[in-house]
């Protein structure tokens, strides 16, 4: 692929990851949101925070299986979108859902499993997105700084949990990311492990 | 067979609504001036009802707009999310449509929808409407007190609780495919709820008959207690000794209870019932005790536990 085709498909995933967004505020400006706006808009980020989240796992395992370094190239961007999403979601329900009312959060966050999920999940994620920089990189270092973005897939794992805890019947969804999430880290660790590097060198 | 099924009346005969409601603001009006305007025997059009204003009506709530009421639904059968119902549910076949009255009753009968709502006159009772979900409306519902066909079939003295039964046709319902319920969908009141006068068998809504969406042709409104409990698509009622097994009490018994009376004071396992979001509000309102109806009904748990009977 050229340099070139790589900008434009660099460009195309930008904005594709900003289409969602994009059009939850189109459909707020146009009163298209359903009867309950506030619900679905935290819905919505929720739902494509994981869906980011997932996607920016299996590119790994792609880069890999591809033998091809395109994927994991946007490992990056779409991790950071991830974060946007949640950062829209977790503002949503602090200042509307909560009415920023402290005692309630506090309250919310200890006494309900699956607030306690999303939460843990989202303090997770922000020493990752924070550190997503080169310059961060540089200054751990790469191996402790593939260490410390590990906490990826626990963040993951507690956002499927999260979802999964709310939900009142239909669990399809949270089964599914979950089961996505437990193969990509059953993969990694495969790859991880001593056995598999003999049988690799042997090959 | 519904593919080319002709409707009764073309849909460029059907009055618009805006001027239909002229024509009820002018009778109003007229009335309002002493003017003797003799109301129609029949309704001029089908689906629109005859009703008087009930004096059970809940007082100074701003009602929930028409769209969002029929357009922002739980119905399980037809799908899990809020839109299925009304985009599905138009499959459901609502005539001729039979209910089914037996168990300890003097006189057990199948009743006919069109005798149904002659049972007593048709009333429009505004409810606020809370959703165990956490999320609420106020409806104008057209219908009468359960009552007036309880005491019709003479219940015998084993009669303890009122069990309703849901349809279950799997042709038009999508969502029987769900395994997450055991269908069909089942509700039930203890006799004394079932004879409560708020409780209500309900036909319609903003004066139209119910749309399918809305559990037509008969459902269920109980104004005190959370939403599901008002079963839907009603075709058999059945008189008991015991409790009954009620569906989403089955499904998961530590989440909802038999009696699921509001109450911001229980929450549910997962979420609070402390609050709830008003649909068209933006911020949540304090939910009250018994939805707010605890004047009325507050009486009928006496002496219970409700955290323990929640």
């Amino acid at each position: 692929m050229t340099e070139k085709n790589r900008r434009i498909l660099w460009l195309a995933v930008f904005i594709g990851c900003m289409l969602p967004a994009a059009d939850l505020l189109r459909r707020l400006f146009t009163g298209d949101l359903g009867a309950d706006p506030v619900e679905t808009l935290i819905r919505a980020t929720g739902d494509w925070t994981i869906k980011l989240l997932v996607a920016g796992l299996l590119l790994t395992p792609l880069t890999r299986i591809l033998r091809n370094p395109l994927p994991v190239r946007f490992r990056r961007m779409i991790g950071l979108y991830a974060f946007f999403y949640v950062c829209i979601h977790l503002t949503l329900y602090l200042a509307v859902d909560q009415g920023l009312d402290i005692h309630a959060i506090v309250k919310d966050v200890l006494k309900r499993p699956y607030i306690t999920f999303g939460m843990m999940a989202f303090l997770l994620l922000v020493p990752l997105a924070i550190t997503s920089t080169r310059k961060m990189v540089a200054r751990l270092g790469p191996k402790r700084w593939r260490q410390l973005h590990r906490a990826v897939y626990v963040a993951a794992s507690f956002g499927a949990v999260h979802y999964y805890l709310l939900v009142k019947l239909d669990i399809t969804w949270p089964l599914i990311y979950g089961a996505i999430l437990t193969t990509a880290l059953g993969w990694r660790m495969w790859q991880a492990m001593p056995l598999h590097k003999t049988l690799r060198a042997g090959a | 067979m519904l593919i080319g099924k002709k409707p009764d009346i073309a849909s460029s005969e059907i009055t618009p609504k805006s001027l239909w409601l002229d024509r009820r603001r002018f009778i109003t009006g007229a009335a309002a001036l002493g003017i003797g305007v003799a109301l129609p025997r029949e309704a001029a059009n089908a689906g629109t009802l005859k009703f008087t204003k009930s004096p059970l009506s809940t007082k100074g709530e701003e009602l929930t707009s028409l769209k969002d009421v029929t357009g922002y639904n739980n119905f399980y059968e037809f799908g899990t999310d809020k839109s299925d119902p009304a985009a599905y549910a138009g499959a459901m076949k609502t005539r001729p449509w039979t209910v089914e009255i037996s168990g300890e009753v003097r006189k057990p009968v199948t009743l006919d929808i069109e005798d149904i709502l002659k049972i007593a006159p048709i009333e429009e009772r505004i409810y606020r409407h809370r959703c165990v979900e956490a999320w609420s409306m106020v409806v104008p519902w057209n219908g009468f007190s359960l009552s007036a066909l309880i005491n019709r079939v003479e219940p015998t003295s084993k009669a303890k609780f009122v069990e309703f039964t849901s349809l279950a046709d799997s042709k038009t319902m999508p969502g029987l495919l769900l395994p997450y319920l055991d269908w069909p969908y089942r509700e039930g009141l203890r006799m004394d709820e079932a004879m409560h006068p708020l409780t209500t068998l309900v036909v319609g809504l903003y004066g139209e008959t119910l749309k399918n969406q809305n559990g037509a042709p008969l459902r269920l409104v109980v104004p005190w207690k959370y939403g599901f409990k008002g079963a839907k698509s009603i075709v058999r009622i059945r008189f008991l000794e015991r409790q009954p097994a009620t569906a989403w009490n089955t499904a998961n018994p530590s989440e909802f209870g038999f009696y699921s009376n509001v109450n911001p004071e229980v929450d549910h396992p997962r979420w609070t019932q402390a609050k709830e979001r008003r649909i068209g509000d933006f911020f949540r309102r304090p939910t009250l005790m018994f939805n707010g109806y605890g004047e009325q009904v507050a009486s009928l748990y006496r002496g219970m536990d409700l955290k323990t009977f929640f």
